[in-house]
């Protein structure tokens, strides 16, 4: 995706967004049979809407690790993603999002994948994935706390999108809410605990089949296959460490200790 | 442009109209509509501002740890303080009036630098604890020394600035390398005098206020009995007495249960400046609650719910990141409030709860922007705002080192640049102005060639002369209004 495209997509949803108004169909009966129109006619609402979500949803994954994560803005990022979705639930539209396909390349999701999965060294040191445009170059260079703007602008709009509809390609709504929500709760969990298990819980349990992804890039190999319908099983209560998170997260761990002693 | 000519015709008909000499009101009237129009939209009563100093690197390339975070001035207006990202804390002073450059103000210049907070890490979470201060409040003056209290995300210190002009010379009981001698070598009893030495401020910390927060701390506010103060983290909020270090009540507290529930925090809070029993705070759904100590013990139940309702015509998925409040200033008077949300400056009358009696726009241009903000963080950034020594005129920052005054009265703006363009003194600083949409005028800048990145997020007003600190991101200006 080139910098002028992504540069488009966001100029589009900043007029997307400049009146507030939801574009949604006022009449019910048209909605209910008309969905599939619908959705045709106002296809950049749904799809810009999505990008929100996607965006949202890098915002609160990617929060720095070294230093606490800002509470307020955290907040107010899951909020915004609450009020996306539920407006996506009234509107009917959460299982249409699974059939939009944009047909990225099994190279760009490995490669998407690796920014949520890296450590939060390799996240610090801030690297720039090839490939993707950063089309705020402007904030490129911007040195404030926070290094996960770098990630943020790094992964463009394009890759969460498609990293999000890959997750959600599944058939069921409700579960798909269910993990979402479940992601948002483990984020409020990760803030409470702040520690680095639960941090690696977050990542894992999200989306197994990232972490799948991410043992075979990284070249570890893990004892148990942690499946995707593994992760539909736990979405009804948050679980706790997982062997194959044990495992990552203790040599995370155990860098970070070293790291330490080194350093002191 | 219209204005201007409906006053002079409206001066010259009237003058017309009465045959006989102008009379004194006439030509003050004249005097006054003609100023007012040819100076343009002037923050109030026609103060032009002028350059006056910046402190700080010229280099482009800015080290992080310089980075401002807080700016204040003190009760007198003498002495500024600000503390930066690095955790260190600079006082400059104001010079002794000179009396035969009666054309300005004195300066600012360093009177005392040092070290307030150092990085720490907090073993049991594994995260870092940022120096960085987040603000400085002074005491009022009691004695020869000054008082400040300056916090981080997680520590309270107060620190005592004090300075040393003499110091006592003429011992005889040590050598030279301070040596103690053989007592038996010492035949006189000399005592010894104070002697003139090379002036020295020094900083020591009297108090640190420790391990009472487990959030970040964004607020200080000193209370106007001038023996406690509060402290507030995201989710509480704590009253500390200034000597007693180990204890702290805690007297407000949001957080639920079930962290999974949180969906507001808290984003600022000040004590009243006359009522010591009176506090409010701010938070990120753009409330503003006042609590009175005396009504509980815990103050989780407000006396006063300040909450402006949604226009739904400007409902976005945005509405609630920009609502929430980044500041809130009590008047001098202690009659208003003031809140900062991402877009306007509201005022508040503290009798009335259920809108802003004064609203103003800092940038609307920007609500067409909100994605691209939202994407580059920018949408949080939380920037000040302060009042002047009158409450007539309020102040607040904005992007590319633009600030923004509003008089109250005259109801009349100014966007205004601190760069280093306006080196000289005494320049008078041009008004500013964004072109929205449409054509660009001459001298107007576009929205889109705005520079995000140079933010102005803190600002402060010297409580009694019309002085003002400007923060970009690494450099202090200060700028007086014109004298004659």
């Amino acid at each position: 995706m080139g910098e002028e495209e992504g540069l488009h997509q966001t100029q589009l949803l900043d007029t997307m967004f400049v009146r507030g108004l939801k574009r949604k169909c006022i009449d019910g009966e048209e909605d209910i049979e008309g969905t599939l129109a619908g959705i045709k006619a106002i296809p950049s609402y749904n799809l810009q809407r999505q990008s929100l979500l996607d965006m949202s949803l890098v915002k609160l994954q990617l929060c720095h690790m070294l230093v606490e994560p800002n509470l307020c803005r955290s907040v107010l990022i899951a909020n915004t993603v609450r009020q996306i979705q539920e407006e996506m639930t009234q509107d009917g539209t959460w299982q249409m999002i699974n059939t939009q396909s944009t047909g990225q390349t099994s190279l760009d999701r490995l490669v998407s994948t690796d920014i949520l999965c890296r450590s939060s060294r390799e996240q610090a040191e801030g690297k720039q994935v090839p490939g993707y445009s950063n089309f705020n170059k402007d904030f490129e260079d911007d040195q404030t706390q926070d290094s996960s703007e770098t990630m943020s602008t790094a992964s463009s709009v394009q890759a969460p999108r498609n990293l999000q509809s890959n997750v959600w390609e599944m058939e069921n709504a409700q579960e798909n809410r269910g993990n979402f929500q479940k992601s948002l709760d483990q984020i409020f969990e990760t803030l409470e605990n702040k520690s680095p298990n639960s941090v690696e819980d977050l990542f894992s349990e999200v989306d197994n089949s990232y972490y799948d992804l991410d043992t075979m890039l990284t070249g570890m190999m893990s004892n148990t296959k942690m499946g995707h319908c593994d992760g539909l099983e736990t979405f009804s209560s948050p679980t706790t460490t997982t062997s194959n998170s044990n495992c990552k997260s203790d040599l995370n761990e155990l860098d970070h200790i070293v790291e330490i002693l080194v350093e002191s | 442009m219209q204005k201007k000519w409906v006053v002079f015709f409206c001066v010259f008909w009237w003058q017309g109209s009465n045959d006989s000499l102008p009379s004194a009101e006439a030509v003050m009237f004249l005097k006054f509509s003609l100023r007012s129009v040819f100076y343009g939209a002037g923050g109030g009563n026609d103060i032009q501002w002028c350059f006056s100093q910046v402190k700080g690197a010229v280099d482009d390339d800015v080290a992080e740890a310089d980075i401002i975070s807080t700016v204040e001035f003190n009760h007198s207006g003498e002495l500024l303080a600000t503390g930066d990202k690095g955790g260190r804390v600079v006082i400059f002073q104001q010079e002794q009036e000179n009396k035969t450059q009666s054309h300005s103000r004195g300066e600012y210049n360093v009177y005392s630098t040092f070290q307030s907070h150092e990085p720490e890490f907090d073993y049991l979470k594994s995260l870092e604890i940022e120096e960085k201060i987040n603000k400085i409040r002074w005491l009022p003056q009691k004695n020869a020394a000054q008082f400040l209290l300056s916090t981080n995300d997680k520590t309270i210190k107060l620190w005592k600035i004090s300075e040393r002009d003499k110091r006592p010379e003429g011992y005889n009981l040590k050598e030279e390398d301070g040596r103690y001698r053989d007592p038996t070598t010492v035949t006189t009893l000399r005592v010894p005098v104070f002697r003139p030495m090379d002036l020295m401020v020094e900083a020591s910390p009297r108090r640190i206020f420790a391990n009472a927060h487990t959030y970040h701390i964004n607020s200080i506010s000193i209370n106007s009995d001038y023996e406690t103060y509060l402290s507030a983290d995201d989710l509480r909020i704590n009253l500390w007495h200034l000597e007693i270090t180990d204890r702290s009540f805690n007297i407000v507290d949001i957080k639920p249960a079930n962290m999974e529930e949180l969906t507001e925090v808290i984003t600022a809070a000040e004590f009243h400046p006359n009522s010591c029993n009176t506090f409010v705070y701010s938070s990120s759904k753009g409330t503003i609650r006042l609590c009175d100590m005396r009504a509980s013990a815990l103050c989780d139940r407000h006396s006063k719910l300040f909450e402006e309702p949604e226009d739904p015509s400007n409902r976005s998925f945005f509405s609630e990141i920009i609502s929430s409040i980044s500041d809130v200033k009590f008047s001098h008077s202690g009659r208003y409030m003031m809140t900062r949300d991402y877009l306007s400056v509201k005022i508040w009358d503290l009798n009335m709860e259920n809108r802003p009696v004064e609203t103003y726009q800092v940038h609307e241009y920007l609500r067409s922007k909100l994605c691209s903000l939202y994407e580059n963080d920018c949408i949080f950034d939380k920037f000040e705002c302060c009042w002047n020594g009158s409450d007539s005129i309020v102040m607040t920052g904005s992007y590319n080192n633009f600030f923004r005054m509003f008089d109250r009265n005259t109801k009349r703006d100014i966007t205004l640049e601190a760069s280093r363009e306006n080196n000289k003194p005494r320049t008078v600083l041009k008004p500013r102005k964004v072109c929205a949409s449409g054509k660009r005028k001459k001298d107007e800048i576009s929205v889109d060639s705005l520079d995000f990145n140079k933010k102005i997020l803190h600002t402060a007003w010297h409580p009694k002369e019309n002085i003002i600190a400007v923060a970009t991101t690494n450099n202090l200006y200060i700028f007086q209004d014109k004298m004659n």
